[in-house]
């Protein structure tokens, strides 16, 4: 927490004090999520990848905090060393799917028009694709896996988030202050990336903040059905799957943990949106 | 827009999406990699004579777009191909499976809209522990994904308590019932909070507004006011959050079958992905995007019914 405080400027700091003590919990769980999901790998007590079949389902004993896993691997070790892909993944689709759709947005609001109805048609044919049906989808044509699975939930994506978008920059689009600087002869581009994207920005992180939590559901569910990361590599949804035979042998910590795992970043992730979206939607100026 | 109007134009538009889809999944598979002649075969040599048969019966020489039109006009008569891998009519495979996929998925909307928008009403038109408490609990159920759900159930109602089986169908109705209740929890629970969540905030909304404190200082009785001023204009946003998460419901059903081991076309479609059963694919797909497509026309047309000046306003572009 230190380092994180020290390093954030003194505005996001009294941003993050605003959104109340849930907040800054959320904002907690987020960092050491975040740290996890850097140094992982190095911070696993053990190889999280070495099998020892004679300690399979093996409770929590002298050093092994959580135990094993139905392969005789250290459940901790794995928990950590699987932040890495649990993590990474959702935040590669929310870069994708939030750059993509603030370009279409902005495009369709500025240039109005045609422009405006071929995208939010072409918006309206991906809005009929369920994410986690495109990923299955993606995983029959590309073969399972991580990549194929994380693009796929991009497109997927996509509609939701340049909707909202795309109201905003047409808010922003109205404002006198445009208009003013289009008579001055400001390029286009710059006026969008200088004024339009900079103002719905708020939003923009908000949006990327609530994407990250459904991006994170989804991906964990598509590693659950196997479509996605491929075990050995460690990864929460990988955990559950592989470990779900334990509930019915009495061992149900390691699919539990890995559950509780997703879970509470999940939580922190949804808190933070929902403040930082009442933020953005409350009247600026 | 005359309400006629508005329901015809929805319903064209509804078409062109779902055909446009139809070309999207169709060609998405046709440019998978392998070709269709070694998935029939199962990869292996085939003399030149059943070459031909194959490549005739399946229009395999003809070109991408008439290969499209045979998919399609087949589709539309029922007909989606041969599974290869079960060697069996896909649609005959579809058959079979779908009224587990329907059924979970009804029961959960039906815990959905009993659960999610009874909270939500009551917290919503009395503040107190009980407001809270349903804000605590909606925010962590929220987030708790379909799959962690079903492993906690299994965990709890299944192997701790033993009240409910923990995998595989029923074989009578009322089986099939017991058997659906801990999916069916699993597949509502993230669900059934996000229109808990909505629910109350759209009937705080309408309670605040100065008609409704109006009826209330004249004294008419709060169950009128309830019923006539804030839930009847609460109910266009509980009814698009309820249309939308139960349309999504869809798709996360083939999570939950997994879990459960049910015999589901959701499971059975990522199955069919697995091991690239072509046909089966696309046909489970073409009929998911379709499910979903209209869950969400039919929310839309429920809106308009419930205000018809949303169809008015709902211009061409």
């Amino acid at each position: 927490m230190a380092a994180a405080e020290s390093s954030a400027s003194r505005r996001g700091l009294a941003r993050l004090r605003s959104t109340g003590p849930a907040g800054i919990a959320s904002a907690a769980v987020i960092a050491v999520a975040t740290f996890a999901a850097l140094f992982g790998p190095l911070l696993a007590p053990y190889d999280p990848d070495l099998p020892n079949l004679s300690l399979s389902w093996a409770g929590p004993a002298g050093g092994h905090l959580l135990g094993y896993d139905f392969e005789g691997r250290d459940v901790l070790s794995r928990l950590a060393a699987g932040a890495q892909s649990s993590l990474l993944g959702p935040l590669v689709v929310v870069i994708l799917s939030v750059t993509a759709g603030t370009l279409l947005a902005v495009t369709a609001a500025w240039r109005r028009g045609v422009s405006d109805t071929a995208i939010s048609s072409g918006l309206n044919i991906v809005f009929a694709f369920p994410g986690i049906l495109l990923a299955v989808l993606a995983a029959a044509i590309f073969g399972a896996g991580l990549p194929a699975a994380a693009i796929a939930l991009s497109i997927a994506y996509l509609p939701y988030v340049a909707r909202v978008l795309r109201g905003a920059a047409l808010k922003e689009r109205g404002q006198p202050y445009i208009a003013a600087l289009e008579v001055q002869g400001a390029p286009a581009t710059a006026i969008c990336l200088r004024h339009v994207v900079p103002n719905i920005g708020p939003l923009i992180v908000a949006q990327a903040t609530i994407l990250f939590g459904y991006a994170m559901v989804d991906l964990a569910a598509i590693s659950y059905l196997g479509l996605g990361v491929q075990p050995p590599t460690a990864n929460w949804g990988v955990m559950i799957s592989e470990n779900q035979d334990g509930l019915l042998l009495g061992h149900p910590l390691p699919a539990v943990a890995a559950g509780i795992c997703i879970v509470t970043v999940v939580i922190a992730v949804n808190v933070l949106g929902e403040r930082l979206f009442e933020q953005a939607q409350a009247p600026r100026r | 827009m005359t309400r006629g109007r508005f329901v015809a134009r929805r319903l064209v538009l509804l078409a062109a999406s779902l055909l446009v889809a139809s070309f999207v999944i169709f060609a998405a598979l046709y440019l998978a990699p392998g070709t269709p002649l070694a998935a029939l075969s199962g990869g292996q040599p085939l003399p030149p004579g059943s070459v031909q048969v194959l490549e005739q019966r399946y229009h395999l020489n003809e070109s991408f777009l008439a290969q499209y039109w045979y998919w399609l006009v087949n589709a539309l008569h029922g007909n989606l191909g041969i599974s290869i891998t079960l060697r069996e009519n896909v649609s005959t495979l579809i058959a079979s499976r779908i009224w587990t996929t329907a059924g979970l998925v009804l029961y959960a909307t039906l815990i959905i809209v009993v659960l999610g928008i009874g909270l939500g009403i009551v917290s919503g038109l009395r503040s107190g522990p009980l407001d809270t408490s349903v804000l605590v609990v909606t925010a962590v159920s929220a987030a708790i994904p379909a799959f962690v759900a079903a492993i906690a159930l299994i965990m709890v109602f299944a192997v701790k308590l033993g009240w409910f089986p923990a995998l595989g169908n029923g074989t009578s109705f009322l089986s099939n019932v017991r058997h659906f209740t801990l999916p069916a929890i699993a597949l509502a629970v993230a669900s059934l909070a996000i229109v808990a969540r909505v629910t109350r905030a759209a009937v705080r909304a309408e309670g605040d507004r100065e008609h409704v404190q109006t009826a209330v200082s004249r004294g008419i009785p709060a169950r009128y006011v309830i019923q006539r001023h804030i839930l009847r204009n609460a109910a266009i946003p509980i009814t698009t959050i309820t249309g939308i998460t139960t349309a999504s419901l869809i798709a996360v059903a083939a999570v939950v079958e997994v879990a459960f081991s049910l015999n589901g076309l959701g499971a059975y479609l990522v199955q069919a992905a697995e091991s690239k059963d072509i046909a089966v694919v696309q046909g489970i797909s073409l009929l998911l995007v379709t499910a979903f497509v209209v869950v969400n026309l039919l929310t839309d047309l429920i809106c308009a019914a419930l205000d018809p000046r949303l169809a008015l306003r709902d211009s061409p572009r």
